[in-house]
């Protein structure tokens, strides 16, 4: 009855998007007030009937309802109840639907918030956006529907993949989720502003906060996703350059390069071609990681060929939208008032700089992802493309970038003075000198650029103070000057200096965690002590225990720094009869910003067990920059400008809970 | 007692995918040896995973050309000799960075032709802006005439 309900509401909603898709569109041609309006009440009533199909899966789940075939394939009884959640999305057709919930979530946010936008506007926007619901609602019901019976319900479900019960997954999809669908406001906006073919500053400053909105969740998710991996896998990487997560990182390139486009539209009425085209690139990129990642074409083609329904149906709405969106964009982009001059030294002139190397770098790692693919179906020949790659062509593209990074928000606009600014930044200059003359002294091991890396990292943070230290007159003024001049500060000066500041603290993770992180392999008996960075660890022994679904092998591991026990870890390795896979559980002790890594091999049968042990030396930073930059975002979004005369931001803290 | 643990766990196992890359036991007892085959390990390609590199990869064909890679630079070769060694016999797929040829061009030229490409579409932008402006285009005649005739029907 429940997942009957659910498949219900769902069908409901294909009927509110389909009528949302022509309604207020048509009302926006004839003038028409209360067509347009019927657009609010159904992107209203849409999120409604998804949030009730989202409940009713989630409480088939719950419930351990195994005549629900897709609860029956990847739930289990003996599951710990977060577990049973988050196994909603944990597959293929629940986590289409998660999709859709946060789509329409989407819509519902414009049509709360978007009070002050023009009316044919918003029309047309909620009229956009349910043309991509549509297609969705449309795909889960014909491909992918989660709400199927079985004929015969079975005792038992066949578990979750071990690897996904764990809270990373309870929270990395829908962050990430929350910014690929995100982008499809932006989206939404870009083709209602070609459809309406007028494009100005205001428009710029309307999508500014869902790109924003979208980007913070994408730049945290993408973090998260990276931190789980880096404990669950065991073998403590952290970005594999794996094309699934090339899928999200280059919606991330591109949302980025369009946040820094837009700010250029919204102040000097420039770049308005370019913004709509980022606009449908960044949602673009967005669906063909949905589409690499659901469609199966990654493992291998052959894959892809015997069961094609749902890769092809998912093609076409790629197909559909990218391409429809891009022909509009060519038809109707040259009829837009170009407008604006710039000069080349300026603050727009180092945006654009921005833009050039961001595009770049998503265009390598496009290519790079579906090259092996292109190259496999048009000449059978095989190739790979790994790691060693994109480390060879990503860093010559993203060093230009780190260079600028500080120098754009000291720039002017329209004149830019590039010799005074490198004068302001002689500060940061000098820190990234000591850093590279520090390293140089004291690092052991590393590659020779090391230190030069370091000081990089350096330069970018101390130079995404410079202006915040400036403009507060800080160590020139008394103390109590600068705090009023600080309060005084734009939120969005803040956020462009926190964010520029964690893009710092990130490559600072990077460099130390690659050049100096140490690793020792060994196999152990009782009682034998691995040394790491003077860190004894010793092998007490191993014990056996029984988890709600699982068993586990557990060694413990005493920990000490000279003769002070500074803690016990124990690593793990837990097997799943259900499925018959077994995971390893490392075993993790921070130190600092610095971790020590454990994971365990296989036992021998004298008692023996082969170890992994690491020291990873600042490690922390890589993801913790990502929430500085995250935050970066969330001071901009709450900057005075964007809520005034603009739509209310979304508000993403409440759009983080999956909905009841 | 602690045997039988482990004999329970070692039968659980059976089957499943020990979680496990670089095995103790193949560690070359020459450090500088090792740290060539460990990066030489990151380099190629594990053949029946998905996407990872022989050093991430527990699978036993991954531990057989890490063992492999061991045994040709403990028999003197270079690791240049090593990487055209194991392309010879397992072709181009098992190089995670490809060889740059006629294939891989596009691949490897994309980036930077795309900057290039940019940077010279800028430039030109910019000097056809210095030029004449964009902003203070004269009319033609012609263009004078026709937006009169629009003034005055708007006027109308």
């Amino acid at each position: 009855m429940i997942a009957e309900l659910g498949h219900y509401a769902l069908v409901l909603a294909l009927g509110l998007a389909l009528i949302q898709s022509f309604v207020p569109i048509l009302g926006a041609r004839t003038q028409d007030p209360v067509l347009m309006g019927v657009a609010g009440t159904t992107a209203l009533a849409q999120f409604l009937c998804v949030a009730i199909a989202f409940t009713a899966l989630t409480i088939c789940y719950v419930i351990s309802d195994f005549t629900v075939a897709n609860v029956f394939e990847n739930s289990h009884s003996a599951m710990p109840l977060i577990y049973k959640i988050t196994s909603v999305w944990g597959n293929h057709e629940g986590s289409m639907l998660l999709w859709v919930l946060i789509l329409s979530l989407f819509g519902a946010l414009v049509a709360i918030f978007g009070a002050n936008l023009p009316l044919t506007l918003k029309a047309n926007v909620l009229g956009v956006q349910s043309w991509v619901a549509a297609a969705f609602y449309l795909f889960i019901l014909v491909t992918s529907n989660p709400f199927l019976r079985l004929p015969q319900a079975p005792f038992e479900g066949r578990d979750l993949n071990p690897i996904l019960q764990d809270i990373g997954l309870a929270i990395h999809p829908p962050l990430l989720y929350l910014g690929y669908v995100g982008f499809s406001i932006t989206f939404s906006f870009a083709i209602a502003a070609l459809i309406e073919g007028k494009i100005d500053a205001a428009w710029a400053r309307w999508v500014r906060p869902w790109t924003l909105a979208a980007w913070m969740c994408l730049t945290i998710g993408i973090a998260m996703g990276s931190y789980w991996a880096y404990y669950e896998l065991g073998w403590g990487g952290w970005w594999f350059w794996d094309p699934v997560e090339n899928a999200s990182f280059m919606p991330w390139l591109a949302g980025t390069a369009l946040l820094h486009s837009a700010v250029v539209m919204e102040k000097r009425n420039a770049l308005k071609v370019w913004t709509i085209l980022l606009a449908i690139l960044a949602f673009s990129l967005s669906l063909i990681g949905t589409f690499l990642v659901r469609s199966g074409v990654l493992t291998s083609v052959h894959t892809f060929a015997t069961d094609p329904t749902r890769g092809v149906f998912i093609l076409a709405i790629l197909a559909t939208f990218i391409g429809g969106g891009l022909a509009l964009y060519a038809w109707r982009a040259p009829t837009l008032k170009q407008g604006g001059l710039f000069a080349p030294i300026s603050r727009e002139g180092a945006l654009i700089f921005n833009n050039l190397f961001l595009t770049a770098a998503c265009a390598t790692v496009f290519v790079g992802t579906l090259y092996p693919l292109a190259l496999e179906t048009l000449t059978g020949a095989k190739i790979s493309v790994g790691a060693p790659f994109f480390n060879a062509t990503f860093a010559p593209l993203f060093i230009p970038l780190l260079l600028a990074a500080p120098f754009g928000p000291l720039m002017a606009w329209k004149r830019g003075d590039l010799y005074g600014v490198a004068q302001r930044l002689l500060g940061a200059f000098a820190i990234a000198v000591i850093a590279i003359v520090v390293t140089f002294t004291i690092a052991e091991g590393g590659s020779v650029l090391a230190p030069f890396a370091i000081g990089l990292a350096f330069y970018v943070m101390a130079g995404a103070l410079t202006d915040l230290v400036e403009r507060t007159s800080l160590f020139r003024a008394p103390a109590a000057v600068s705090l009023t001049r600080a309060r005084g500060l734009s939120r969005s000066a803040w956020g462009t200096a926190l964010a520029h500041f964690g893009l710092g603290v990130t490559l600072l993770g990077i460099v130390f965690e690659t050049q100096w992180g140490t690793e020792r392999i060994a196999e152990m008996k009782p009682s034998q002590t691995l040394s790491i960075r003077g860190y004894d660890f010793t092998f007490a022994g191993i014990a056996q225990r029984d988890g709600p679904n699982y068993r586990e092998l557990t060694a413990k591991f005493i920990v000490r720094n000279g003769d002070v026990v500074v803690g016990v870890l124990e690593p793990s390795k837990r097997s799943f009869s259900s499925r018959d896979t077994s995971t390893t559980e490392a075993a993790l002790m921070t130190r600092g910003f610095s971790q020590f890594y454990l994971s365990l091999g296989d036992p021998k049968p004298d008692g023996s067990i082969a170890v992994r042990l690491y020291h990873k030396p600042l490690v922390l930073l890589i993801w913790l920059g990502a929430v500085v930059m995250m935050l970066g975002g969330a001071l901009s979004l709450s900057d005075r400008r964007l809520r005034v005369g603009a739509p209310k931001p979304a508000k993403p803290k409440t759009a983080l809970q999956p909905a009841e | 007692m602690r045997w039988l643990f482990v004999l329970v766990w070692l039968l659980a196992l059976t089957g499943a995918t020990p979680v496990f890359a670089v095995q103790p036991d193949e560690i070359l007892p020459d450090q500088q040896l090792e740290a060539r085959a460990r990066n030489l390990s990151r380099e190629l390609r594990c053949m029946v995973c998905q996407n990872q590199s022989i050093d991430d990869s527990d699978a036993a064909l991954a531990r057989d050309l890490r063992v492999l890679v061991r045994e040709r630079l403990q028999a003197g070769d270079s690791d240049q000799q090593v990487l055209d060694f194991l392309t010879a016999r397992y072709g181009e797929f098992v190089l995670l960075k490809p060889l740059f040829s006629l294939q891989t061009a596009l691949l490897w030229l994309m980036p930077a032709a795309l900057v290039t490409f940019g940077a010279f579409f800028l430039i030109v932008r910019v000097r056809r802006q210095r030029k004449g402006g964009e902003t203070d285009v004269k009319l033609t005649p012609a263009e004078q005439a026709r937006l009169g005739k629009f003034v005055k029907s708007e006027n109308e």
